[in-house]
C-alpha cells in the first residue's frame, strides 16, 4: 500500500468505518510508515481539539437578547 | 439524549412533541427548541460567515423561518438537521451579501489540491494544548478554520464539530455522499497542516 492509498482511507479509519481486511492492510502500512502514523495521529488530534474547544461562544446576555427577539417576532407572525 | 417511548417499539424524539405543540401556537414549546439549539446555530453561522454580526442575524432569521415553516417539517428527518439546513442557507446568503461581486457557494474552491497530500510531517508535542492559554487557543483555531474555503468549512463544522453523519451532511447541503467525503478529508488535512505550525515539536521546528 502506498501513502496515497492510505490517505484515501484516512477518514474511514478515523471514523471507524473500515472493513476488517482493509484495517489489517492499513495497519500493516502504519507499521512501515512513520509519516502516515504522524498524519493519522495529528489529524485525529485536530478533530479532537476542534470538538473540545468552543471557539464561537454565545454569551448569556446576547443569548437572552436573541431569544427575546426571536420569540417576540414569532408571537407577531 | 432521552427519548419518549411510544406504545410501540418506535422511539420518538422529544423535539417532535415540542414541534407539535409549537405548530398549535404554543410559543413556549418553540422557546424550548430555541434554547436547545441556539448555541449550535450560532456556532455554525459563525463558522460559515466568519462574521459575528451576521451570525447573530442568522440565529434570529433561522429560528423565525423555522417557526413560520413548521408546517413543512415532515418529521422524517430530525428537527435539528432540518433547522441546520435553514441556518446553513441563511449563512451562505449573508456570506454572499458581504462578498458582493464574488461568487460564493458551497461549490467554491473545490478544485484545489491543497492539503490533499500532507507536507508538514513533523510530529506534534504530546500535549499541544498546554502550550497555549484558553483564549490564545481559540484565536489559533478561529484563524486556522477561517483559511479554509467555505465549501470545506461547512462540511467540517457539520461533520466534525456538530457531529452530523455523512448522510445527514450530504442531505443538508444538497451534496452527494462522495462529495462530502472528499471535502471532509481535505478539510481535515488542511486544518492539520495549518495547526502543525503551532503544535509541532520544537526540536523539529524550522524547515519542512
Amino acid at each position: 500500500m502506498t501513502c496515497t492509498e492510505f490517505l484515501a482511507q484516512l477518514d474511514e479509519l478515523i471514523d471507524n468505518e473500515v472493513s476488517v481486511p482493509l484495517r489489517a492492510d492499513l495497519e500493516e502500512h502504519l507499521r512501515e510508515c512513520e509519516h502516515c502514523v504522524i498524519t493519522l495521529n495529528t489529524t485525529r488530534k485536530t478533530i479532537e481539539i476542534y470538538r473540545s474547544h468552543e471557539i464561537y461562544e454565545l454569551p448569556e446576555d446576547l443569548r437572552d437578547r436573541l431569544e427575546k427577539a426571536i420569540l417576540a417576532k414569532c408571537r407577531n407572525c | 439524549m432521552s427519548t419518549i417511548q411510544t406504545s410501540g417499539t418506535e422511539e420518538v424524539h422529544p423535539d417532535v412533541a415540542l414541534v407539535e405543540r409549537a405548530r398549535g401556537g404554543d410559543v413556549s414549546a418553540f422557546e424550548k427548541l430555541v434554547r436547545q439549539y441556539d448555541r449550535q446555530v450560532f456556532r455554525i453561522a459563525n463558522h460559515i460567515t466568519q462574521n459575528r454580526e451576521d451570525a447573530e442575524d442568522v440565529v434570529q432569521d433561522a429560528f423565525l423561518k423555522a417557526y413560520q415553516k413548521l408546517d413543512q417539517f415532515q418529521g422524517n428527518s430530525k428537527f435539528y438537521t432540518w433547522l441546520v439546513r435553514i441556518a446553513v442557507n441563511e449563512s451562505l446568503m449573508r456570506l454572499r451579501k458581504r462578498r458582493t461581486g464574488r461568487m460564493v457557494s458551497i461549490d467554491e474552491d473545490v478544485q484545489t489540491d491543497e492539503g490533499s497530500m500532507p507536507r508538514d510531517l513533523a510530529d506534534w508535542s504530546p500535549d499541544p494544548e498546554s502550550q497555549y492559554g484558553q483564549s490564545e487557543m481559540a484565536d489559533i483555531l478561529r484563524k486556522t478554520v477561517q483559511g479554509l474555503p467555505p465549501g470545506f468549512r461547512v462540511v467540517f463544522v457539520l461533520r466534525d464539530v456538530e457531529g452530523l453523519s455523512t448522510e445527514e451532511t450530504a442531505e443538508t447541503l444538497g451534496l452527494s455522499i462522495p462529495a462530502v467525503k472528499s471535502r471532509l478529508l481535505r478539510a481535515r488535512l488542511q486544518l492539520r497542516e495549518r495547526l502543525s505550525k503551532y503544535f509541532r515539536k520544537n526540536k523539529n521546528g524550522g524547515g519542512k
